[in-house]
């Protein structure tokens, strides 16, 4: 099911605003992809172009090409739902449907794309659960609202709403910024189980976090404020933050600045 | 701690506040701007409460001593006659013409305005949007004098198609037959009623629809929802309890509009069992038409009226707050 991401020449803007210039770059699938770079440098931006929602904004726009496997998503006669099908992804801060039950937050991507069994779905819940370790603390409970879980359950939550439908790629964008060091951990812990199905692509401010989840690192820079944010390096995590080829990555990391 | 930085030459402790004034002090009602705020506010609060007391009081008062002279059935009597002696008169058919013309009102204005919502909030170009809002708002601002003149002149004559189509295809169900009179009926008043009401429940149903989180929306959004499939995921289970409220204070106007149905129906106590014959009556609409020429009995058994319209105002209220409670937990506000 994971799936190779393919970028080349990628633009993106906010109106009349470029936020990200001429990014490309390759995502193998079953592995951890992680963005880092100081605020603004458009890693969000970007990471919101590989399953169209950045047009979701208005005024925002893309040129370039982003391959999955040999699809292009902005193809011509593509449809942005149906590649958010394919693409699923996890947000900053944990939204859960306030209106839904737990089992029926896990559903509700299935609800979409057709008609299950009763029984087929409360399996795909389970199995959804199960596969973002949330099974244990829920199930006596799946009739109860998502909303009533802490922040870190709710993430996984969100996850579990993400994997249930399947996706080929995996988006998350800053997943625990909004949480505590355990519930961090418990996410962390997660991304390195899901990489065995999915492709998974992580925008995070905390490099160690970068550090400890990833396979390969990228890192996003701008020249200056109201600069196009541009891709500066991407390669193996371990090279990247023992021995980078970039000075600017080199620093940032260091802590030098951003 | 303060000891800590007390010198020999600070000030001997001040008195123990007596209890009283402990208990203002953790109110935190010490400071004068406090106490005279504290003090509006609280009089505010007593002052409304004892209106409504009085308003209750009157209402009972009045309203019994007409009960006690009237010779039928208050509540089941067809009848509207405080002349005779002894004296006949029942709210049957002003509680089934209320009733009758705002529930049509809400069939008629929840859908379009939820819709009209919708539209503003989530398909209409930014362009669009704005003025359409405006003219919406223009429409609440017209007094409901000039509804009712436009109803009597300009819908009544300009229905008679409709009421043929409705009587053709749906006349046999006994509620849309229709023999050709002018429809000053129920139906054209519940029509009426659906224009004045529109703009409350479509301006409070787009607040509400605006104030839906960004973030449940995209959420529905990466999982691949269509636009219908996102309102229906996250913004209408959202706004849910917002268009329960926004279709009560519709119906408060509803239910209580006066001038514009005695305007345009052709009232009578009797109950059409077609909602195209014209007759019937509302609560307001009696009380308008017959308190000018009333004698004091009469207008006591109309106050009598007006307080049975209060009592469905406020079970109709208790109803959509309990339709509202029943589904708290899973309202937006604790997310």
């Amino acid at each position: 099911m994971a799936k190779r991401i393919d970028v080349s020449g990628l633009t993106a803007y906010y109106g009349s605003h470029k936020a990200i210039e001429d990014i490309s770059m390759t995502v193998e699938p079953r592995s951890v992809t992680a963005f880092i770079g100081p605020s603004g440098c458009g890693k969000s931006t970007f990471l919101r172009t590989l399953n169209r929602m950045h047009e979701v904004t208005p005024g925002g726009r893309v040129e370039g090409k982003v391959l999955l496997d040999d699809e292009d998503l902005y193809g011509a006669g593509i449809d942005p739902v149906s590649v958010r099908r394919e693409v699923g992804m996890v947000f900053q801060r944990p939204n859960p449907f306030p209106t839904m039950s737990i089992f029926d937050n896990v559903a509700a991507g299935l609800r979409l794309n057709g008609k299950y069994k009763k029984s087929e779905l409360n399996d795909i819940v389970e199995k959804s659960l199960k596969g973002a370790n949330l099974w244990n603390e829920v199930k006596d409970r799946l009739n109860k609202p998502g909303s009533g879980l802490s922040g870190g359950q709710q993430q996984r939550l969100c996850i579990a709403r993400a994997i249930a439908v399947e996706p080929d790629v995996l988006l998350m964008d800053e997943p625990c910024s909004a949480l505590d060091p355990i519930s961090t951990l418990a996410i962390e812990d997660l991304i390195g189980e899901l990489k065995e199905r999915f492709t998974i692509v992580i925008v995070t401010h905390n490099m160690q976090q970068a550090a400890r989840v990833s396979d390969r690192t990228a890192f996003f820079n701008l020249a200056a404020v109201g600069q196009p944010g541009r891709l500066i390096e991407i390669d193996d995590t371990e090279r990247i933050f023992s021995n980078p080829s970039v000075q600017a990555t080199e620093d940032y990391i260091s802590g030098r600045f951003g | 701690m303060d000891t800590s930085i007390q010198t020999t030459d600070a000030p001997p402790p001040p008195p123990q506040p007596s209890p009283v004034e402990q208990k203002r002090a953790a109110r935190g009602a010490t400071r004068p701007g406090d106490r005279i705020f504290l003090g509006l506010s609280r009089g505010s609060g007593i002052l409304l409460l004892v209106i409504m007391a009085a308003i209750a009081a009157f209402l009972t008062y009045r309203a019994s001593i007409a009960i006690g002279k009237d010779d039928a059935n208050f509540l089941t009597t067809f009848e509207w006659n405080t002349g005779l002696v002894p004296p006949e008169f029942g709210i049957a058919v002003l509680a089934f013409g209320t009733i009758v013309s705002s529930v049509i009102a809400m069939v008629i204005a929840v859908p379009v305005a939820v819709a009209i919502a919708l539209f503003l909030t989530h398909y209409a170009p930014r362009r669009l949007a704005g003025p359409i809002a405006y003219v919406i708002d223009l429409l609440a601002a017209v007094p409901s004098i000039v509804y009712g003149l436009w109803g009597a002149m300009i819908l009544v004559p300009h229905l008679n198609g409709l009421n043929g189509w409705l009587d053709e295809y749906l006349g046999w169900t006994g509620i849309f037959s229709w023999d050709g009179l002018a429809p000053r009926s129920m139906l054209t008043v519940g029509i009426l009623l659906a224009i004045m009401i529109l703009p409350i429940i479509t301006n409070v149903s787009r607040e509400v629809f605006r104030q839906v989180p960004r973030m449940h929306e995209e959420a529905a959004l990466a999982l691949g929802a269509t636009r219908w499939e996102v309102i229906r995921m996250a913004v209408l289970p959202f706004g849910r309890s917002g268009v329960i409220s926004a279709s009560m204070l519709g119906l408060g106007r509803a239910l209580g509009e006066t001038m514009a149905v005695a305007t345009v129906l052709s009232p009578s106590f009797t109950i059409q069992t077609s909602l195209l014959d014209p007759g019937g009556g509302t609560f307001a609409q009696n009380i308008a038409s017959k308190f000018g020429e009333a004698d004091e009995l009469g207008r006591d058994a109309l106050i009598a009226s007006g307080l049975v319209l209060f009592v469905i105002t406020l079970l109709v209220n208790g109803a959509a707050r309990a339709i509202i409670a029943r589904r708290k937990e899973y309202s937006g506000a604790n997310a």
